[in-house]
C-alpha cells in the first residue's frame, strides 16, 4: 500500500449493509415460500419465478436506460418485492398478470419515485392492489391447484376463509378457524397458507435485529382488540379475534409488508401509531366494507400518513425534555 | 455488582483489545523532539525559550496563551533548534519547538522515585496551582485543561467525581494498562481531585471487558486510606467514555444541551489524567509523558505494544521503533477507530492527547459505496444523543440551518455511531459535523449579539 | 331532472360569486402598497436568484435598488452593464460601467504535476476535506478536487476535468456571481476582470510555502522567486507570503512575467497566439542591456508598449504611459492595428 487512506471518523463500520438486510428478509420469507411451494406446487413456483425475474429485469432496465445510473439490483430489494408480490397473488394467476403486477410495483410504485428509499407506497402491495382492481376475477379465483403434498383442495373451492364470511355468515365462518389454521390454511394466496411459517420468519428478523417488533405487535393488538369488542357485542354479526388474526393477509402484511423500512415510520412511537392505523382500517374494511380482505388497502392508506407520523414523533433527545 | 450503562443509543463494535496483555515499555529517546504549542483545547501556548537555549527535562518552555490554555514543558534535555510552524498529523501547520536531545538531565525538584506518596497536601489552591503549573490536561481525548475543570464556577458544586476508565474505543489499551500497572497512583490522583472538589463522592467507571482492571482497583482501594471512592463496572457499550454518556451511566443524570457536566454536579476525568495529577502534585513532575498503544488488526500479536513515551516524540519514530508500518496497513490512525484522526503526516510529533498508533487493514476501514437511504432508522437508534442523523444529513444538504438547530445538530458529539451503523454507507457524520459547525457559529453569534445588547443597555442605564 | 341541473348550476355560480367577492374584499383590505418600480426592476433582472449581488434574490435586489439613494452599492454581476443600464433608466440613476469579470482558478496542480500522497475516502466535499486535513497532495493550499464550486455554480459554468482533477470555467457561461468564490474553502477562485477579448494574465497558484517545499509538492507551484516582480515594468506584480499576485488593473498584458516564470505558475489565457518565450526573453534581455549603462529612471525605459501577441492590450489599458508608442524592440506590424 503506497498511499494510505484518509477519512473522517469513524474508521470502522458495522457488518451491515442494505444487501445483507434484504438477504435476511429473503431468508425470513423462505419458510412461507417453501410451504406455498409444497401446497400449491408448480403453479406457485412459476408465479414466484416470473415475479422475481420481472422485478429484477424491470429495475435493471429502468436504472440502466431511463435513469442512466448504476444498477441497483444488487441490493436485492427487487427480489424481496418480487417474493412479496408473488405471495399476495392467488396460485392460479396467469403469468402475464404477474408481469403487469411487477411492472406496477417496480416501475410505478418504486422507480418513478426515484428508487429504493424514495417510494411512498409499498411496491408489492401497490402492484397487488392494482391487479385486484384491474383483474378482479383472476385475483379472486381461489381454485387450489395440485400441490406436492395432499392439500384437500376439494374442500375449498372458490373462496378463502374470509370469503366464507359472506357465504356462510360470520358465526359459521368463525368456527372454521381452529388452531390448525395456524399451520396451514388452504384457499388463498401463497402468503396466507401458514401463519406459523410467516411468524417463524418474523421472529428470525427480530432476532437478527433487522426489524423491531412494535409495528407488527401494534397491528395484532389492534386487530384483536377491535375484533374482540365487536365479537363480544354481537357474535352473530362479527367474526372473532382469532379468525381475523389468522385469516387473510394480516400476518403476512403485519410481519413483512407494514414493517418495510421505506414506507413505515422510523420511531417506535410512530410505528405503534402506524400499526394501530393499519389494524383499525383493516377491521373497518372487513366489518363494514365491500371487500372481504383489507390488509393491502390498510397498509397503503397508512403509508400515506408516514411523513406526517414522522413529523409528529421524534425520539427523545439526550438532555432535553 | 450491578452493571450499568447509558440508556439512549450506543453501538457494540468488536472491542479488539489486542494489546491488552502487553506490559507498558519505556520508549527510548529520539535524536530530536518537536513540542507542539497547540496540544490542548483552547488558546495555543506561547514559547518562552529562544533558539539555542539549553533546556532540561521537565523545564517550562511555553506559557499559557489564555484562560483556557495550558503550559508546556520540555520532554527532554537538549538544545532548542528552532521555533517554527511544522505540520501536525493532519498536515496543518502548528508552531513547534524543536529540541535536539542531549542526554536526559531532569530539571530540579522532580521526584523520579517510584515510592507511592499517599499523603495529600491540605491546601486546595496550592494543589490546583500545581496541576496548572505542570500543564495537566484531560487525556481522554479532548485535552481540556484540567485545572479549569477542577475549579468549577462559584455557585456550582461537584457532587460526584467520575474517573473515566471505560476505554470504550476498540483496540486502545493504554488506560487499561495503567489501571493495572499504576493502580494506586491513579487512586491517589483521584483522591487529590476529590479533595480539590471538596470531598465529593468518587466513582471509577470501568467497562466489564476489563475485569482484571476492576479487580485491581477494588483491591487497591481496600489497601489505601481513602473514603468515598468506589469502582463501578459498566456494561460494554460505545460511547460509554463520552463525558455525557458516562455521567448518564453512573449518575443517571443527563447534561443538558450546551451545558457543562458541573450543571448536574458531575466532574469527569480520565484515569490517565488522574495519573498525571498524581505525578504533578505528589512528584512535582509535569505532564511530559503519556502511554500510547501501537496496535491494529493487521499487526501481528507480538508486535502490539504499549509504550510510555515522551510527549513530542515523532510518531514515525515510534512506528519505526515498533518495527515499522506493517504489511497490509491501509490507514494509520491516532486514537481509536471510532473517534481517532487519520494520520496523513506520520512525521508529526506526539501531543499530550496521543493515545495510539492504530494500523487498520483495507478490509476493515475502507468505506463501502454510498447507496440510497432505506429509512431503516439504525442511525437514530445508534445515536447516543438521541438525534436523527438521517434527518440532519438531509437538512444539511438542503442548507436549512433553522431546522438543523431545532433538531439539535449542535448536540452531536461526533462519536461516529451513525455512520458506523448505516447499512447504506451514507457519510452521515461527515455532513453532520459541518452542520454542527454552522449551527454552533450561529449560536455563538447570537450569544455574542445578546451579550453586546445587554451591555449596551447596561451602559445606557448607567448614563441615565 | 332539468330543474336539478338548473339548481346545481345556480347554486355553484352563486357560491363562486360569493367566494370571489370575499376574496376581493380581503385583498382590498390587506393590500400592501408597494413601489411599482420594484416590479419593473425585477422584470429586467436576469431572474437567476443567485445572490451574486449580495441580496437574497432578484426581488430583494430590486427592492434595495429602488430604496437606495444611488446604485453605487447595488450591482448585478450576472446581468452586467446592460441590465444595470435598464435598471438605471427605470430608477433615473446613473450607473458606473464596470468591467465584466470572470471566475479564475488560481491552482494548476493537475494530477500530473502534483503527486497524490494519500487517498481521501470521506464524503465528496471540499468543505469536509479541508476541515479534516491538508489534502491528498503535498500542497496544502491547492485545489482539493471535490467540486464544491461545481455544485455551487447555478449557471453550469464549472465542470470537473477528470484528467487534471481541477475545475474548468466555461467563460461563456460564467456570470461572475461569486458563488464559487464563497464555496471554495481554499479561496482559490478569484473574480478577475475578463480583459480585452478575454485576455488576462494571472498567477495560478496560492501555495504560500517556501520555494523548495512548494516545488516539491507541485511542479506548477509559484515558488515565490520574485523574478516576475523584477520583470514587470508596470508595477503590477506583488510578492507576499511567497506568492506572487498580478493586479489586473495595472497589468498591461505584456506577458513578460509569463515568459520569465520558471515554473509556469503564471498563466495567460485567450491570447490569439501562443507565447513565444524565446522572443520575449530576448526582448527583455535587450532592454536590460540598453538600460544598464545609462541607469536612468525607470520611466524612461522603453518597456510598456503593447506586444506583438496581444493587439488589444493598449486599447484595454486606456491611458497609456507616454513612453509606450516609442517602443522599438517590441513593435511589429500586429501592434499597429489599433
Amino acid at each position: 500500500m503506497d498511499k494510505y487512506i484518509i477519512s473522517p471518523n469513524p474508521h470502522v463500520h458495522a457488518p451491515v449493509s442494505t444487501k445483507k438486510l434484504m438477504l435476511d428478509v429473503i431468508i425470513a420469507l423462505c419458510p412461507a415460500v417453501i410451504v406455498s411451494f409444497l401446497y400449491y406446487g408448480w403453479s406457485e413456483i412459476i408465479i414466484m419465478a416470473v415475479s422475481i425475474a420481472s422485478c429484477l429485469c424491470l429495475e435493471w432496465t429502468i436504472t440502466k436506460f431511463l435513469m442512466k445510473s448504476s444498477s441497483t439490483i444488487g441490493d436485492l430489494s427487487a427480489v424481496v418485492t418480487g417474493i412479496l408480490l408473488a405471495m399476495n397473488l392467488p396460485p392460479t394467476t396467469p403469468w402475464w398478470i404477474v408481469v403487469i403486477g411487477a411492472a406496477v410495483a417496480i416501475a410505478v410504485a418504486k422507480m418513478s419515485f426515484g428508487g429504493l428509499g424514495q417510494n411512498i407506497f409499498n411496491p408489492a402491495i401497490t402492484g397487488r392492489v392494482f391487479l385486484l382492481l384491474s383483474f378482479p376475477a383472476a385475483m379472486t379465483d381461489w381454485t387450489v391447484p395440485a400441490g406436492f403434498i395432499a392439500n384437500n383442495a376439494d374442500a375449498f373451492t372458490g373462496a378463502t376463509l374470509l370469503g366464507q364470511v359472506n357465504i356462510l355468515g360470520p358465526a359459521a365462518a368463525d368456527k372454521l378457524v381452529s388452531l390448525g389454521t395456524l399451520f396451514h390454511n388452504i384457499g388463498g394466496s401463497a402468503g396466507e397458507i401458514s401463519a406459523l411459517a410467516l411468524l417463524a420468519g418474523w421472529v428470525y428478523l427480530i432476532v437478527r435485529g433487522v426489524i423491531k417488533p412494535w409495528i407488527t405487535l401494534s397491528i395484532f393488538a389492534t386487530v384483536a382488540i377491535i375484533a374482540g369488542i365487536f365479537h363480544l357485542a354481537d357474535p352473530e354479526a362479527y367474526t372473532g379475534p382469532l379468525f381475523n388474526l389468522l385469516t387473510g393477509g394480516v400476518i403476512l402484511g403485519a410481519c413483512f409488508m407494514a414493517t418495510d423500512y421505506v414506507t413505515s415510520p422510523m420511531s417506535t412511537a410512530g410505528g405503534i401509531v402506524f400499526g394501530f392505523g393499519i389494524g383499525f382500517i383493516v377491521m373497518m374494511i372487513r366489518y363494514f366494507g365491500s371487500y372481504p380482505e383489507g390488509m393491502s388497502f390498510a397498509i397503503l392508506i397508512m403509508n400515506m400518513a408516514v411523513p406526517l407520523i414522522d413529523r409528529a414523533f421524534h425520539q427523545r433527545k439526550f438532555g432535553r425534555k | 455488582m450491578s452493571k450499568i450503562t447509558f440508556k439512549i443509543g450506543g453501538v457494540h463494535p468488536n472491542d479488539a483489545k489486542l494489546a491488552r496483555d502487553r506490559a507498558i515499555e519505556v520508549l527510548p529517546l529520539p535524536q530530536t523532539v518537536y513540542v507542539s504549542m497547540a496540544q490542548h483545547l483552547g488558546a495555543p501556548a506561547k514559547p518562552i525559550v529562544a533558539v539555542g537555549d539549553k533546556v532540561k527535562t521537565g523545564q517550562l518552555i511555553a506559557e499559557a496563551g489564555g484562560f483556557i490554555s495550558a503550559v508546556v514543558h520540555s520532554p527532554v534535555s537538549g538544545t532548542v533548534k528552532s521555533i517554527a510552524p511544522r505540520a501536525d498529523i493532519a498536515g496543518k501547520p502548528v508552531t513547534h519547538v524543536e529540541i535536539s536531545v542531549e542526554g536526559d538531565e531532569w530539571a530540579e525538584g522532580i521526584d523520579l522515585s517510584d515510592t507511592l506518596v499517599t499523603e495529600i497536601p491540605e491546601d486546595r489552591v496550592a494543589i490546583l496551582k500545581k496541576i496548572q503549573d505542570c500543564g495537566v490536561v484531560g487525556l481522554g481525548g479532548a485535552t481540556f485543561p484540567t485545572h479549569v475543570k477542577l475549579n468549577p464556577a462559584p455557585g456550582s458544586k461537584a457532587e460526584c467525581l467520575i474517573l473515566n476508565g471505560a476505554e470504550c474505543e476498540p483496540y486502545l489499551t493504554s488506560d487499561y494498562r495503567i489501571l493495572l500497572e499504576k493502580t494506586k497512583e491513579i487512586i491517589v490522583g483521584a483522591a487529590i481531585m476529590q479533595k480539590v472538589l471538596g470531598g465529593c463522592h468518587t466513582v471509577i467507571g470501568i467497562e466489564e471487558n476489563k475485569p482484571e482492571a476492576i479487580e485491581a482497583v477494588r483491591k487497591a482501594l481496600t489497601e489505601l486510606p481513602y473514603n468515598n471512592i468506589e469502582v463501578q463496572s459498566l456494561k460494554k457499550k460505545y460511547p460509554q467514555g463520552g463525558e455525557k454518556q458516562l455521567i448518564a451511566a453512573v449518575m443517571g443524570r443527563e447534561v443538558g444541551s450546551g451545558a457543562l457536566p458541573i450543571s448536574v454536579g458531575a466532574v469527569v476525568q480520565n484515569v490517565a489524567t488522574s495519573l498525571a495529577v498524581y505525578e504533578a502534585v505528589q512528584k512535582n513532575k509535569p505532564l511530559i509523558t503519556n502511554t500510547l498503544t501501537v496496535t491494529g488488526d493487521c499487526l501481528p500479536l507480538e508486535r502490539q505494544h504499549n509504550y510510555l513515551f515522551r510527549i513530542g516524540v515523532p510518531l514515525s519514530f515510534i512506528a519505526e521503533y515498533a518495527g515499522g508500518i506493517p504489511e497490509g496497513a491501509a490507514k494509520l490512525i491516532s486514537g481509536g477507530p471510532m473517534m481517532g484522526k487519520a494520520i496523513s503526516n506520520l512525521d508529526a510529533a506526539t501531543v499530550k492527547g496521543s493515545s495510539s498508533i492504530l494500523y487498520l487493514s483495507e478490509a476493515s476501514t475502507r468505506r463501502g459505496t454510498e447507496s440510497a437511504c432505506i429509512r431503516c432508522g439504525r442511525c437514530a437508534q445508534a445515536c447516543p444523543m438521541g438525534l436523527e442523523p438521517f434527518l440532519l444529513n438531509r437538512l444539511y444538504k438542503a442548507g436549512d440551518n433553522e431546522a438543523l438547530e431545532a433538531n439539535a445538530a449542535q448536540d452531536c458529539i461526533e462519536c461516529g455511531c451513525c455512520l458506523y451503523s448505516c447499512p447504506a454507507n451514507i457519510p452521515l457524520l461527515d455532513n453532520i459535523r459541518m452542520a454542527k459547525g454552522t449551527v454552533m457559529g450561529i449560536l455563538r453569534a447570537r450569544a455574542a449579539a445578546a451579550k453586546a445588547a445587554a451591555e449596551a443597555a447596561k451602559s445606557n442605564e448607567n448614563k441615565n | 331532472m332539468s330543474s336539478t341541473i338548473i339548481w346545481t348550476v345556480a347554486i355553484l355560480a352563486g357560491l363562486g360569486f360569493l367566494l370571489a367577492l370575499i376574496l376581493y374584499l380581503v385583498a382590498e383590505r390587506f393590500k400592501v402598497e408597494e413601489d411599482p418600480r420594484i416590479d419593473e426592476v425585477e422584470k429586467v433582472m436576469p431572474g437567476a436568484n443567485c445572490g451574486g449581488c449580495g441580496f437574497a434574490g432578484c426581488r430583494a435586489f430590486a427592492d434595495a435598488a429602488v430604496k437606495a439613494p444611488n446604485l453605487d452599492n447595488n450591482y448585478c454581476p450576472v446581468g452586467g452593464n446592460e441590465v444595470m443600464k435598464k435598471v438605471a433608466a427605470i430608477l433615473g440613476f446613473k450607473v458606473e460601467e464596470k468591467a465584466p469579470q470572470v471566475a479564475v482558478l488560481r491552482c494548476n496542480g493537475s494530477c500530473a504535476v502534483r503527486p497524490r500522497i494519500n487517498e481521501y475516502d470521506g464524503v465528496k466535499s471540499c468543505k469536509v476535506k479541508a476541515a479534516l486535513y491538508s489534502g491528498d497532495t503535498g500542497c496544502s493550499f491547492g485545489c482539493l478536487g471535490c467540486g464544491d464550486c461545481v455544485e455551487a455554480c447555478q449557471f453550469g459554468a464549472l465542470s470537473m476535468d477528470p484528467e487534471t482533477g481541477l475545475p474548468v470555467v466555461d467563460e461563456s457561461k460564467c456570470t461572475a456571481c461569486g458563488a464559487c468564490v464563497k464555496a471554495c474553502p481554499k479561496t482559490l477562485i478569484e473574480l478577475r476582470a475578463k480583459g480585452p477579448r478575454g485576455m488576462r494574465e494571472y498567477v495560478a497558484c496560492r501555495n504560500m510555502d517556501k520555494g523548495p517545499a512548494a516545488k516539491k509538492a507541485c511542479a506548477n507551484a509559484c515558488i515565490g522567486c520574485g523574478i516576475c516582480v523584477k520583470t514587470c515594468t508596470h508595477d503590477a506584480i506583488t510578492l507576499e507570503n511567497n506568492i506572487a499576485y498580478i493586479d489586473f488593473s495595472k497589468c498591461k498584458l505584456c506577458r513578460e512575467c509569463e515568459a520569465m516564470c520558471p515554473t509556469g505558475a503564471i498563466h495567460g489565457v485567450n491570447f490569439p497566439k501562443p507565447l513565444d518565450t524565446a522572443a520575449v526573453k530576448e526582448r527583455i534581455a535587450k532592454r536590460k542591456a540598453a538600460s544598464a549603462p545609462s541607469a536612468g529612471p525607470s520611466g524612461t525605459l522603453p518597456a510598456s508598449g503593447p506586444l506583438p501577441l496581444q493587439p488589444g492590450a493598449a486599447m484595454a489599458s486606456g491611458a497609456e504611459q507616454p513612453s509606450s508608442p516609442s517602443n522599438v524592440t517590441s513593435s511589429n506590424s500586429n501592434s499597429s492595428n489599433e
